[in-house]
């Protein structure tokens, strides 16, 4: 990114002179590459945003309001982050149609008998996370996306936690809306990707207007209105001067994640959570919630007895150690386990054993207060 | 809350979750400074390591970490809390 700000800064799309030109290889090489990251048909099936919460609202927005009816309904599950929530819960009241919350089981599952018996002619798209961010339980996404489009639905999965952590190939999960952040695979924050299937995104209207997401912008001097017509795909969803240095930097952070190789990262994290758990499970006061098998990406949510979630945050803080505490923006699922809130480890390709016997050093200290 | 005490403190945020506790920042450079006089004014239940104390202060506890954060609990009303505040540190 620095090489870029020092070297190619420019607009995209824009210029005929060098520099814009180098900054518009960089920028639609980065796509091709996130593309075949998560093996999109086409590099037009890549729309840069924000992140995944822009990626979902631009969906609820440029597809929900033109698709979904009064009598229509949508299928979200409680295990949701809530920014897979809000933006069905506002379109909803815009459009009238309604959300079907699919239950999750006291210990963190998707219900699937739920999912199936709401599941119905009426449903137009289904928005499911991919790994859930509060327990690390991975939906199986390939069985409930065919199970969606037998019933004629669409679905949107939120890979926020799935994407940074596993191989995710959209053709051979057959996902029609997948979306995720940069910031989150070791990304510049304000990065985030929606990818759509193409015959979709092609029957979308846009999500914001401005200059780079149009073709034409005719003045009739009759009607005195202007006539608009939409840029080709992905740029009718990309109004206005993108984050392009943050789209080469979250490139050259899916270029190391495919080096690492993204079967090697799950199995590290797999092996620093069955460590991780192993000596949790030696505190007498800590809880968990969720599985605590291998079906789960690296995330152990915990409450340690006599403690607020958020003091156990802060004593790992006074060592140095970042965990989050509170809801993590999924409130449905803490109402589920009935929970005030909860403090959550979890692990990336960087962490490693050592610091994890810290983590549970310091664990052990909390039990004495 | 006075100036002399909002000296002191970086930011003040609700903590997420149910508890509604709050959490308040101390300025990196001020937080010893800030503990002497928390020490003088509230009374002091448990010390950890010089890491974490346990507060009262009237009839509200709260916990004084030595990152320079104290976390507030069962504090609804943000004028209580400034009130507080004021009292702890002035």
């Amino acid at each position: 990114m620095v090489d870029f700000y020092e070297n190619n800064n420019a607009n995209v799309h824009r210029g005929v002179h060098s520099l814009s030109l180098e900054a518009t290889e960089m920028y639609e090489q980065s796509r091709e590459r996130v593309a075949n990251f998560v093996n999109a048909k086409e590099a037009c099936e890549i729309v840069f945003v924000r992140g995944t919460t822009e990626a979902i609202n631009l969906v609820a927005y440029s597809w929900g309001l033109n698709n979904l009816h009064e009598d229509d309904e949508v299928l979200v599950s409680l295990m949701e982050h809530h920014s897979n929530i809000v933006p069905w819960e506002i379109t909803a009241k815009i459009c009238g149609f309604k959300i079907n919350y699919v239950n999750v089981t006291s210990d963190g599952i998707l219900d699937v008998k739920d999912f199936e018996n709401k599941l119905t002619a009426k449903t137009k798209i289904v928005c499911l996370s991919h790994v859930s961010n509060v327990t690390g339980v991975t939906n199986d996404i390939k069985t409930l996306s065919k199970i969606v489009h037998d019933h004629g639905a669409i679905i949107l999965v939120d890979g926020a936690q799935s994407v940074p952590h596993m191989k995710v190939d959209v053709q051979d999960l057959n996902i029609d809306f997948l979306v995720f952040s940069g910031h989150k695979m070791l990304g510049p924050t304000g990065t985030g990707v929606l990818y759509g299937k193409k015959e979709l995104l092609q029957n979308m209207v846009p999500f914001q207007g401005g200059g780079e997401m149009i073709k034409d912008v005719v003045f009739d001097s009759v009607k005195q209105q202007c006539i608009v017509s939409w840029n080709e795909l992905p740029w009718k969803f990309e109004a206005g001067t993108p984050n392009i240095c943050g789209a080469v930097g979250l490139a050259a952070a899916v270029k190391y994640l495919e080096q690492v190789g993204m079967d090697n990262i799950l199995a590290h994290e797999q092996f620093l959570t069955k460590y991780a758990l192993n000596g949790m499970k030696n505190l007498s006061t800590v809880s968990f919630y969720g599985p605590t098998d291998l079906s789960k990406c690296g995330i152990i949510p915990f409450n340690i007895k006599g403690l607020s979630s958020h003091d156990v945050a802060l004593l790992c803080d006074s060592y140095g150690i970042a965990i989050r505490s509170g809801y993590h923006c999924a409130q449905p699922l803490h109402q589920i386990f009935q929970l005030q809130s909860s403090a959550r480890a979890s692990f990336y390709l960087y962490n490693t054993t050592e610091e994890i016997d810290r983590f549970l050093e310091v664990l052990t200290e909390l039990q004495t207060i | 809350m006075s100036s002399a005490v909002a000296d002191y403190i970086a930011r003040i945020e609700g903590t997420c979750g149910a508890e509604s506790d709050i959490i308040v920042v101390l300025k990196f450079d001020k937080k010893d400074q800030a503990l002497e006089k928390i020490l003088k004014n509230a009374t002091l239940k448990n010390k950890i390591a010089d890491i974490i104390y346990d507060l009262t202060y009237e009839k509200y506890s709260f916990r004084f970490y030595a990152s320079g954060k104290i976390i507030f609990r069962g504090i609804k009303n943000k004028q209580i809390l400034n009130q507080i505040l004021d009292n702890l540190l002035l």
